[in-house]
């Protein structure tokens, strides 16, 4: 990130594209010690700008002018983002120093179907369903090569995800706490049934006398919480895992975004505060990487959602992260400045992102693991997550 | 639907991911009648559990003398909704409260059934005959028998397996002897102690001057009313209470190996009971007007020969043949066809289920009909490449969604009609056992597999749902509760 043009602002702990002065010692190959990384996949495409709103964009109001409420009073980083309410775990952390936002990210993939783009962010491929590994599972490849006995990888999901898919050993454990996506099901089966004379009257029936019977939303979080703190018990000490990774779904915010991502989000907060607790002492060794496969539209649509986009947001977060900032090239929210007319545009490679963090934390070469975790591609690995 | 949609969907257990929908949808269906596998490995291999239906037949017989253990035996036995789903089993209590020879039988027959139950669904995730199965499962259901009644749980799994199985592409008279007359029956419907009051084994008692009060003694009807009214003529069959009782008499003797005194003058059946000529009702019989000479075993095997090929028992076999496949108001034609098969066949249910799959009236548009339970679930698992499931993860989603298996509510079987099964809480059931099922699986290829499944039958509604969903395990989970895999 040498030669972007740095036409936004910069100001208190928002940093524009950090700077590769500060580039930590990176030792070949030297193992991941005692290191952890947990990869949090959100499924369904989540929308960067309600997580990390660019309220200082003259542009925000008019595109997303029905959810700015939620930010009055919101935690900033500095005075041009602010954190999504239901992140407020995260916004504390953020605060101490240890979030490191990334915004304006997206993947090298440019269409709109969640699977493609999920098996490229997993794969890490060009192509979808070209390559048949996943990303994770190189990586964790890539820190045997040398090590006397292979690392511990581990996906907390009743399937081994893609990402983690490949020749490296892994196993899986499933909670059976592990929030469930059940609220966005239900929503989509309705519309499924929608134009149904038999079956959409019987849902109906159904949905009411379930809405009666329970509440999720309390449940979830409390799973949430759960799946946070068994992730960080299967993750800590000598014998912990080295490389974990968890799926959330949810994020697919295509009508009453208000109410669903804040719902997803208090699911992510809750899930990310119990493992940072859970992680103990551990926590200074230990970093997460939150991507989803790519962004939403920049204008909330006629039912108050947002539809399937290109650029979104990650999370890096971490006891050695060199955090309370954000790391973008901002692209501005202009009519002409959005991707198509209607994306936030990219212009950070999600792939630099997850490859920068990962090297620099596990101490690897960021070129080398640029080219086998994301092969085929010119983008350079971002640099400066990590403090020196 | 289209016929390659029709002949998956409406006669079979739907598209098996991986394979490819028939080119030729009648020829698809014909072909299965040489594929079936009528006695498959995973039945031939099956322990003989024969002995230990008699040992728990004896166990009941002590508990009734002790009404609190048998309380407890009955709730033990209950089936349990969240079987596979919740760690506190309810009925560990009830266990508990039982002395330790009773639980450990009883322990031993749920262990058995779960594993017959397993072996039914896996056959038919695997099967390269799914119309076939859906045949087996069609007729186990018409010959129903209840685990829910104490001393079955052994015998309901080889009921079908050797009385159903074997006769679904044979004759109706075969399997209507072999499922009234296996020991899964004899003991559902009490016949195993209904005795002859004039048999040589009553006088003998009365000689004696009275036996214990507890004891069964005389005839038992409810099986012979049941043969008349569900297995062959049906309710409205041209039948008089007189005939159910002579039926009973004739039945008399047809009993379980190694129950009660008598149990050791048994002679071994091809049905797997036993007859007891001891307690066989002496004298000819009289049955819808016809006359059949006094006899031993052969008398009522005799009797259920005629019953199997009675003309009312043909319309009420064709009437229930074409509400299962054909909506539950089939065509009248479609009875018609059948039923003049039948009658011409003398009961070829070979021949039953060709004059089906040509019936136009067989392959109209539709759908014709809401899928019950069982059927979404093994059609949702065929769609899915699971191909085994371990005893307790079926038993526990069958129990979920309302249809175990051998535990209809009574000896009419499961209904057969969709609106029994098509309510509100039905669909979320199989929303959220959709939803874990999809998780567990590789989700690769839904829309594909989606277009298989359903070939020219997928509407754009469900398409554009699949393709918005937010994942490949959604998409899936989407895909397994449309409208088109709860219908057929």
């Amino acid at each position: 990130m040498t030669s972007f043009d740095r036409r936004s602002l910069l100001t208190g702990s928002l940093v524009l594209g950090a700077g590769s002065l500060a580039l930590p010692r990176i030792a070949f190959a030297q193992g991941a010690g005692n290191r952890n990384l947990l990869f949090v996949l959100l499924r369904g495409a989540a929308d960067g700008m309600a997580m990390l709103a660019p309220v200082g964009d003259p542009g925000f109001d008019s595109l997303r002018g029905a959810s700015l409420a939620d930010y009055d009073g919101a935690p900033r980083i500095g005075s041009f983002f602010a954190v999504h309410p239901a992140l407020a775990q995260i916004a504390i952390a953020a605060e101490a120093g240890e979030v490191v936002f990334v915004h304006a990210a997206a993947t090298a993939y440019r269409e709109r179907s969640h699977f493609d783009g999920q098996n490229l962010i997993e794969s890490g491929g060009t192509a979808p369903y070209a390559t048949k590994d996943g990303w994770l599972n190189r990586l964790a490849g890539l820190i045997n090569e040398g090590a006397p006995a292979p690392l511990r990888a581990l996906a907390i999901a009743q399937a081994v995800p893609l990402a983690l898919r490949g020749s490296a050993p892994v196993s899986n454990y499933a909670p059976s706490a592990l929030p469930q996506a059940s609220e966005d099901l239900l929503a989509r089966v309705s519309q499924l049934y929608g134009a149904d004379t038999e079956l959409g009257p019987l849902w109906a029936r159904a949905l009411e006398t379930k809405a009666m019977a329970s509440d999720d939303g309390l449940n979830n979080l409390r799973d949430a919480s759960a799946a946070g703190e068994l992730t960080a018990s299967l993750m800590r000490g000598e014998g912990g895992a080295r490389i974990g990774m968890v799926e959330l779904g949810g994020w697919d915010t295509h009508a009453n975004q208000r109410g669903a991502f804040a719902r997803s989000a208090r699911q992510l907060d809750a899930l990310l505060a119990a493992y940072k607790t859970g992680m103990g002492t551990g926590w200074s060794d230990t970093m997460v990487l939150v991507a989803t496969e790519f962004g939403r539209t920049a204008r909330l649509n006629g039912t108050g959602g947002t539809d399937h986009g290109t650029a979104s947001a990650a999370l890096v977060m971490g006891g050695a992260v060199r955090g309370g900032r954000v790391i973008a090239d901002w692209p501005g929210l202009a009519a002409s400045q959005l991707y198509d007319g209607r994306d936030l545009a990219p212009t950070i490679a999600m792939e630099s992102v997850l490859a920068g963090a990962v090297a620099e934390h596990l101490r690897l070469d960021p070129a080398r693991a640029m080219a086998r975790l994301f092969p085929g591609r010119d983008a350079v690995p971002l640099s400066g997550i990590v403090r020196a | 639907m289209t016929a390659a949609s029709i002949a998956m969907n409406r006669f079979g257990y739907g598209l098996a991911a991986g394979d490819s929908p028939p080119a030729d949808p009648r020829r698809y269906l014909l072909r299965q009648f040489d594929l079936f596998d009528p006695a498959p490995a995973t039945i031939t291999a099956r322990v003989n559990t024969r002995a230990k239906t008699g040992e728990t037949l004896e166990l009941l017989r002590r508990l009734r003398q002790d009404t609190k253990a048998l309380a407890a035996m009955e709730q033990a036995n209950a089936p349990n909704m969240a079987e596979a789903m919740r760690d506190e089993d309810p009925r560990a209590a009830a266990l508990a409260g039982l002395p330790p020879e009773y639980r450990d039988k009883l322990t031993e027959a749920r262990r058995v059934l779960a594993g017959d139950i397993a072996v039914r669904v896996n056959l038919a995730l695997t099967s390269p005959a799914p119309m076939v199965e859906r045949l087996v499962h069609f007729w186990s259901n018409h010959f129903s028998v209840s685990v829910g009644k104490p001393g079955t749980q052994f015998e309901a799994g080889p009921h079908e397996f050797t009385a159903i199985r074997p006769h679904v592409l044979g004759r109706f008279a075969d399997m209507l002897s072999a499922a009234v007359l296996h020991p899964a029956m004899l003991i559902y419907l009490d016949q195993f102690q209904s005795i002859g009051p004039n048999a040589p084994f009553s006088q003998r008692r009365g000689r004696r001057g009275g036996d214990n009060p507890q004891r069964p003694r005389g005839l038992n009807e409810n099986l012979a009313r049941e043969v008349l009214e569900l297995h062959t003529l049906g309710v409205d069959g041209g039948y008089a209470q007189a005939d159910v009782t002579e039926l009973a008499r004739a039945l008399t003797g047809w009993t379980v190996p190694g129950v009660g005194r008598v149990g050791r003058f048994a002679e071994e059946q091809t049905s797997g009971a036993a007859f007891v000529a001891l307690v066989h009702e002496p004298g000819p019989r009289q049955v819808l007007g016809r006359t059949y000479a006094a006899g031993q075993a052969e008398q009522a095997l005799a009797i259920l020969d005629d019953l199997a090929g009675h003309p009312a028992t043909a319309r009420h076999i064709a009437t229930k043949f074409a509400r299962h496949f054909a909506g539950d108001t089939p065509p009248p034609a479609l009875i018609a066809r059948l039923e003049a098969d039948f009658l011409k066949t003398g009961g070829d249910l070979a021949s039953l289920t060709r004059t089906l799959i040509d019936a136009p009236e067989a392959w109209t548009q539709g759908p014709v009909k809401f899928r019950a339970p069982f059927e979404w679930l093994v059609a949702a698992l065929r769609l899915t490449a699971i191909t085994t499931l371990p005893p307790q993860r079926i038993v526990g989603a069958l129990a979920e969604l309302g249809q175990s298996p051998w535990r209809a509510p009574s000896p009419a079987g499961y209904d057969d009609f969709a609106a029994s099964w098509a309510g509100p809480d039905a669909l979320i059931r199989r929303v959220d056992l959709a939803e874990r099922i999809a998780r567990n699986v590789p989700p690769d290829g839904v829309i594909a597999r989606a277009q298989a499944a359903f070939p020219g039958a997928l509407s754009e509604q469900t398409l554009m749902q699949l393709k918005r969903a937010e994942s490949g395990h959604q998409a899936l989970a989407l895909l397994l509760v449309s409208p088109e895999m709860m219908r057929r």
